[in-house]
C-alpha cells in the first residue's frame, strides 16, 4: 500500500491554513515549521498559562500532550497523501523529563505505517534539544473518505 | 510570582468548595477554565465549552487535546484534593481512547485512583457529555489513565 504521489501544494495549503481551520491551535499560537509526506513540525511559544507546577516552574503534561496530539494527526493527513477526515483513536505519551518555565515546545511527528484504515503515527517534543525529549508518543488514527467523496 | 501554598489551596476547596487558590497553582487548568466540584466529598470537573476550544469546525467537534488536557488536569486535580501531598505529582505517562468525537458543548470528567501505592498512583479518567437534545442522556467522548509520581505522603 503506497499513498498517491502528493503534490507539493497540498503541504503548503495544510501548513498556511492549518491556524485557520483549528481554532485550538490558533488559541495557543501553534506554528507548523515543516510538512512533507515524512512528518509534520511544529512548534509553540512559551506562555505562563502553560505552567502545571507554579512552585516547580514546569509545564502542565497536557499542554505537551495537546501540541503532540496535534503535529500527529498532522502527520498523519500528510503521510495520507490528501485531504481527508481522520479520527484519533488512541494516544499515548511518556513524559520523559520536566518541561521546563520559559522555553517553547517543539513537536515532530511522523506516520510510520498507513493501511487503507489506519494512520500510525509516533511523535517526540521538546524544548531545546531535539536530543533530549520531554516527551515521546504513540498514536493512531482512523482513515476516513476524502470530504466530498461517495 | 508568589506561590499559594498547597494546604492552604487544598483546605478552601476540601472545606469551602474555594477551588481559586488550587488553580492558581496550576496555571494550565485555569487556562482551559477547568470546573470542580465535590460531590459527596469526590471531586466532579467541567470544562465550559467556548469557540477556541474547537478542533474541526466542519463538525463541529472540540480538539482531541482540549479533551486529553482536561482530562489530565482532571486526574491531577484528584489526586491534589484527594492525597496530602505536599508538592504537586508529576505525570509519568498518560494514554486516552477516543471512542467519540467530542460535541461542541461542555465536557464533564470523573476519576477513581484504581491504584496508590507509596510512589505511584494510577488514575482512570472518564470523560462524557450531555447527549444533544436528549437531556439527562450522556455519551461517553474518552477514557483515560494515568501514572503519577508521588512525593512525601504526610501521615494521616
Amino acid at each position: 500500500m503506497s499513498a498517491p504521489m502528493a503534490q507539493k501544494g497540498f503541504f503548503e495549503v495544510l501548513r498556511v491554513n492549518f491556524a485557520q481551520a483549528i481554532p485550538h491551535a490558533k488559541e495557543c499560537g501553534m506554528v507548523i515549521d515543516a510538512i512533507d509526506a515524512s512528518g509534520a513540525r511544529a512548534s509553540m511559544p512559551y506562555r505562563d498559562a502553560w505552567l502545571g507546577d507554579t512552585e516547580r516552574g514546569v509545564y502542565h503534561t497536557g499542554v505537551i500532550t495537546t501540541l503532540v496530539d496535534t503535529v500527529s494527526g498532522l502527520a498523519a493527513v500528510a503521510g495520507a497523501g490528501r485531504f481527508e477526515t481522520i479520527a484519533t483513536l488512541d494516544l499515548r505519551m511518556d513524559f520523559l523529563r520536566p518541561a521546563r518555565q520559559g522555553a517553547g515546545l517543539r513537536v515532530q511527528a511522523s506516520c510510520y505505517r498507513l493501511t487503507p484504515s489506519i494512520a500510525f503515527v509516533r511523535a517526540s517534543a521538546w524544548q531545546d534539544d531535539e536530543q533530549q525529549p520531554v516527551a515521546v508518543s504513540q498514536s493512531t488514527f482512523m482513515r476516513g473518505p476524502a470530504p466530498g467523496a461517495k | 510570582m508568589s506561590v499559594p501554598d498547597l494546604a492552604g489551596a487544598r483546605r478552601a476547596a476540601r472545606e469551602h468548595g474555594d477551588f481559586s487558590l488550587l488553580r492558581e497553582r496550576v496555571p494550565y487548568a485555569a487556562f482551559l477554565d477547568v470546573q470542580v466540584r465535590l460531590e459527596g466529598g469526590v471531586p466532579r470537573f467541567r470544562l465550559p465549552f467556548r469557540d477556541t476550544l474547537i478542533g474541526n469546525p466542519a463538525l463541529p467537534a472540540l480538539h482531541g487535546g482540549v479533551v486529553a488536557g482536561f482530562m489530565e488536569n482532571a486526574a491531577l486535580l484528584h489526586l491534589l484534593l484527594l492525597l496530602d501531598e505536599r508538592k504537586v505529582p508529576k505525570a509519568i505517562d498518560f494514554s486516552i481512547d477516543y471512542l467519540r468525537s467530542a460535541n461542541a458543548v461542555d465536557l464533564h470528567a470523573a476519576c477513581e485512583v484504581a491504584r496508590q501505592g507509596r510512589r505511584v498512583a494510577q488514575v482512570q479518567i472518564r470523560c462524557w457529555q450531555d447527549e444533544l437534545g436528549h437531556p439527562g442522556r450522556t455519551r461517553e467522548v474518552a477514557l483515560g489513565r494515568a501514572h503519577f509520581l508521588l512525593g512525601a505522603v504526610t501521615a494521616p
